[in-house]
């Protein structure tokens, strides 16, 4: 579809409309629900990163004044293993799986072993959160601490802990992937550049913590729970059909507000389950807030890869071959979708934006004594991205190349249709040079490396550095996903409800947490049906109340669950031509929808407005003979494949030679989403993702003790997030490259700035020691000390 | 993130505090603005059976000059420290101390008395209460005693105000002619405690030569501590950027400095001295007005 027009609602930068009740804090979040009767459960957890549990005394627990109940996971007799939703087995001829998944269990309440520090294996459930909190520290458990392994690169080594008895080396899996002769390619290189990549692991941080609030209705058989879900009906299908057992038409389940979740609330967590159970025992409502401490260690983290990458490089710059081999840590249960995040959603973009000979990837999962790693922003695209634009950058320091220049060498040139990859994927449309010539013009390129150089010669380490990144969005098309191991399908539901005055009701399977899908939606509907947006309301986050969606992640509300709308807006429109061919008295395929109204072709003064057919539609005493009445229709949209977005980062640093502090002073971003419905929206995207891009980079990182399998930073005083006062004023730009795929022509916006922002900063930082001789930083987050190390190392060996 | 159950006192004088604290001991704990205690309780780490809430005692708070000393009442918030016009006329390092410490929610209830009994090894005042000479007046059942800077801090989280006793306030003594101050750190990227922090504090005569030198460390090791040989290498000398330098290399000595996330001996010994530069090259402009 054609860029859109400027005259249109879909395009404008209004202001968000859920954002008064947002900043007033009259927003309802789970813990704002409140039902007469409820109890609070309180959770006991393993101390240890490792350790078998002899007995558990709930004795004193018990009698502790206020509580209800104490379970163990020995009293959920009946209740299954959390399951994973991504099955990577040859049997199920899932492409390039080399040994097949180990399904371990995940027990909700886990009765032989704790496997991470943090591990539930005990609930206390009481009138008050108080009297649960005190009488959970009355729980004893009797453990037997074990060995433990936490280290990405540790984990298959002879002699580690076995965190899991159907894993015997603690490979949870090994897959491969990739195209072309990479031998031959290695062979004929000129230069090979072989590097160590790590990808910490990350915590995402969502401002709301975790929480849930089961309600067990005795007299309906009804269970309600309220849970900070992105993707209520994924919850409600895999506790039902997969763990409780429990009949899901019987079952509702409602994200209210949902402040952030990064993709950590995708998942299903134990807490969850244990409530939902527990209402149907005690017939009381049961709630759990997750305090900020228990969701560092039981949110799943993101990230947690260690990679050797190759690159095969011709003298003139020219990319002959990538071999790719990770270690990819899964912590210590398989999380909801934790196998297809470095396999699926990260192996699939080595391609990257450019044109390489031969690619292969090799991925190894393993088990640690460490919290689940699932998807985190991104998920997957951002490891993938970190390990191209590293090595790339490796190789042009390798040939004395400019760094901007070997990628526009390599660039895939511009096309819209499809781009078949060596990594399986086909993409939609890209003109990546074209995002790199902006970038580069906004920043002045040329200027600011005479201005580097100047600053080199005082003394002063200054840096640029760049990315140019490329990212799966809009996911997912279900039989494709279907046939990698996914265990449900990736279309989005919308249905839309024209009430008889001609408000409308759109029911979205996708699910706002942050995104601001209540302002977007509207505008795109309002844009469609040509009507003021006060007359649009947007409906997410209830199994009661929206038809069967998938959720939200993977940057595909726009694109997946916009276009499922716009396919009922469409339906709405054709049946309202007929309804109002019959009022004109015209044949339905004369009539044009036309500013707000349904007129008769070429005849502006034969029209009925909206409201009038709506109207009609329900009051149907002049209309069509054998049309139904009513004005509602539903959609579900599959999309033919991903969408995927592109652009060019740059940035400048400056490091301090005294201490290793790095201070950024310029950040500039060009973005390619497709078509924009609400450009202000799209950039507070960029900017949110940049920061925790930029947060990677320089502060974030998950750090256990070697010893203990402690989590060392599992407080906010611990792990540094990015700061405002910390980041430079972002400058911003785009290009518009429709995607062919959607009629609306939206790649999708939500994770670029973190994929993109990562590479580009540690590039930067690595230019600025250029000058001392250093070519490569092995690990994130860039310390201080980390930097200032490397600087000692490099003026040792000068 | 929710403390346990605790006995809360709330007395209305610091005789009526002391009697508390010598009937309930070593299950009370003294609550000053609680920007320490709180979050430690929430996370269970303490779980003090009885708390006395210092707020309601009169005559706690606040700074007056005493005949040039400024007296700066225990209670007394960062804030009112850090926005001070005497402190700022008398001794500007105690106020630009107290306004790099957390953010202004936190200034604005955490108080200097509660912050320097707690001892935080990684606080930001303990540095400048060494540079300063701070001096700490604590009241028990037999009266009030005085305690130098440099035997208040005994180690992690340790001073030297007993069982039986309250800090009630501080003694900071005012500029002479021709001082500069300066308290520079490197904070924390997360918590933005300082990972080191120096202060520095000089005294040049009519002819530029140091005639006092005053550096305290803090963040580095176990607790805050006078500098001994970095103001040997300065007083008596001109203080000219080399002199800094050198003198500056004697930083970490004495600290016990302790290696964790944000640093190894090595790299927090190193900032140790880089800290005592910067801060001690403040100080000179500053003296030099």
């Amino acid at each position: 579809m054609a860029t859109v027009q400027s005259d249109r609602l879909f395009g404008k930068s209004i202001k968000r409309r859920e954002d008064p009740r947002f900043v007033t804090g009259r927003g309802t979040y789970v813990d704002d629900v409140k039902l007469p009767g409820t109890t609070y459960a309180a959770f006991v957890r393993s101390p240890h990163a490792h350790a078998r549990i002899r007995t558990i005394d709930t004795a004193e627990a018990k009698r502790h004044p206020g509580v209800v109940a104490v379970f163990t996971g020995a009293d959920m007799t009946g209740v299954n293993s959390l399951p994973c939703g991504w099955d990577l087995r040859q049997s199920k001829n899932i492409p390039g799986v080399v040994q097949d998944l180990a399904m371990v269990p995940h027990m909700p309440l886990t009765s032989d072993v704790a496997r991470h520090v943090g591990d539930p294996v005990a609930v206390v459930i009481a009138d008050s959160r108080d009297a649960a909190t005190d009488a959970a520290e009355k729980v004893k458990v009797d453990w037997e601490v074990l060995p433990s392994v936490t280290a990405t690169d540790k984990a298959t080594a002879p002699g580690a802990a076995r965190v899991h008895d159907a894993a015997p080396d603690n490979i949870a899996f090994k897959w491969e992937l990739g195209g072309g002769d990479v031998d031959g390619a290695f062979k004929k290189a000129d230069v090979v550049v072989k590097k160590r990549i790590v990808n910490q692991r990350l915590v995402a941080n969502a401002m709301e913590p975790r929480a849930c609030l089961a309600r067990f209705d005795e007299a309906t058989g009804e269970l309600t729970l309220w849970v900070t879900s992105q993707n209520p009906h994924v919850h409600r299908l895999l506790m039902c059909a997969f763990v409780l057992g429990i009949p899901e038409h019987k079952v509702r389940v409602i994200a209210p507000d949902v402040g952030g979740g990064f993709g950590s609330k995708i998942f299903l967590y134990n807490e969850e389950v244990v409530c939902s159970w527990a209402t149907r025992q005690l017939k009381r409502p049961v709630r759990w807030t997750s305090t900020r401490r228990e969701a560092y260690l039981t949110d799943a983290h993101g990230r947690d890869h260690v990679t050797d990458a190759e690159l095969a490089l011709a003298k003139d710059g020219t990319m002959l071959g990538l071999r790719v081999k990770t270690t990819a840590n899964l912590g210590a249960y398989l999380s909801t979708f934790a196998p297809a995040v470095p396999t699926f959603l990260y192996g699939t973009l080595l391609n990257g934006v450019y044109q390489i000979g031969a690619i292969n990837c090799q991925v190894t999962g393993v088990f640690t004594n460490t919290t689940a790693v699932d998807a985190y922003r991104g998920a997957g695209r951002p490891e993938a991205c970190y390990v191209l634009e590293r090595i790339v950058e490796a190789g042009a320091r390798a040939l004395k190349m400019d760094v901007a220049e070997i990628r526009k060498k390599n660039f895939i040139p511009k096309f819209s249709g499809a781009f078949q990859t060596l990594v399986a994927v086909s993409y939609d449309s890209g003109d990546y040079g074209a995002a790199l010539d902006k970038l580069l013009q906004m920043f002045d390129y040329k200027k600011f490396r005479a201005e580097q150089e100047a600053a080199r010669k005082q003394g002063r380490l200054l840096g640029i550095g760049f990315s140019t990144y490329i990212e799966a969005c809009s996911i997912a098309p279900s039989k494709v996903v279907g046939a990698l191991g996914a265990g449900a399908g990736l279309y989005e539901s919308g249905k839309v409800r024209v009430h008889p005055t001609g408000m409308v009701s759109v029911y979205t399977g996708s699910h706002s947490h942050g995104q601001g899908h209540e302002t977007t939606f509207a505008q795109l509907v309002a844009d469609e049906l040509q009507i003021p947006i006060e007359q649009v309301e947007i409906i997410h986050g209830d199994t009661g109340q929206i038809p069967f969606g998938m959720g939200t992640y993977g940057s595909r509300s726009a694109s997946v669950g916009g276009t499922a709308i716009l396919m009922s807006i469409n339906k709405i429109k054709e049946k309202g031509k007929r309804i109002a061919a019959h009022l004109l008295e015209a044949s339905p395929k004369d009539i044009d929808y036309v500013n707000g109204s349904f007129q008769v072709k070429g005849v502006p003064d034969k029209a009925v407005p909206f409201g009038a057919v709506s109207l009609t539609a329900y009051v149907p005493h002049n209309y069509p003979d054998g049309l139904e009445p009513g004005l509602e229709e539903t959609s579900f949209y599959d999309p033919s494949n991903f969408c995927f977005p592109f652009g060019a980062h740059a940035c400048v640093v400056e490091v301090e030679r005294d201490t290793g502090a790095v201070k950024l002073l310029r950040y500039l971003a060009v973005d390619d989403v497709g078509n924009v419905i609400n450009p202000m929206i799209v950039d507070g995207m960029v900017h949110g993702g940049i920061a925790q891009g930029i947060g990677q980079a320089l502060w974030e990182g998950a750090v256990y003790d070697v010893q203990s399998g402690q989590l060392m930073t599992g407080t906010m005083s611990d792990y540094a997030l990015p700061k405002a006062d910390l980041l430079p004023m972002y400058e911003t730009g785009r290009t518009v490259t429709p995607t062919p795929v959607n009629p609306l022509g939206i790649k999708g916006a939500g994770e670029t700035g973190t994929i993109a922002a990562t590479p580009c900063v540690v590039n930067a930082v690595v230019d600025a020691l250029a000058g001392l001789g250093v070519d490569h930083i092995e690990a994130m987050p860039l310390t201080t000390e980390r930097v200032w190390q490397t600087i000692q190392a490099a003026t040792a060996k000068r | 993130m929710y403390p346990a159950a605790f006995e809360y006192h709330t007395p209305g004088s610091v005789r009526e505090a002391l009697s508390l604290l010598g009937k309930l001991g070593d299950d009370a704990k003294l609550l000053a603005g609680g920007h320490s205690l709180i979050p430690m309780m929430k996370l269970r780490l303490a779980q003090p059976k009885h708390v006395i809430d210092l707020r309601r005692v009169p005559g706690l708070a606040g700074i007056k000059d005493d005949k040039g000393t400024i007296v700066i009442g225990a209670m007394t918030t960062h804030w009112q420290v850090e926005s001070s016009p005497v402190l700022r006329e008398k001794c500007p390092i105690v106020s630009d101390t107290a306004g790099v410490i957390g953010d202004p929610a936190v200034r604005n209830v955490g108080t200097i008395g509660g912050s320097l009994a707690h001892a935080d090894p990684a606080a930001d005042m303990p540095a400048t209460a060494i540079a300063a000479g701070f001096e700490f007046v604590c009241e028990g059942a037999k009266g009030r005693r005085t305690v130098k800077a440099d035997d208040w801090f005994k180690g992690l989280m340790s001073t030297a105000v007993g069982d039986d006793e309250i800090l009630v306030e501080i003694r900071v003594p005012a500029w002479a002619a021709g001082s500069g101050g300066a308290y520079l750190k490197f904070p924390h990227p997360a918590s933005r405690f300082a990972v080191v922090g120096a202060a520095a504090m000089v005294t040049l005569d009519g002819t530029g030569v140091c005639t006092k030198a005053s550096v305290g460390i803090t963040g580095a090791g176990t607790k805050a501590v006078r500098a001994k040989g970095v103001e040997a290498g300065l007083t008596g000398q001109t203080l000219d950027q080399a002199t800094i330098e050198v003198a500056a290399q004697k930083a970490a000595e004495g600290v016990d400095v302790q290696a964790d996330l944000q640093g190894s001996v090595e790299y927090k010994s190193h900032l140790c001295r880089v800290f005592a530069r910067r801060a001690i090259e403040a100080a000179v402009k500053r003296a030099k007005g």
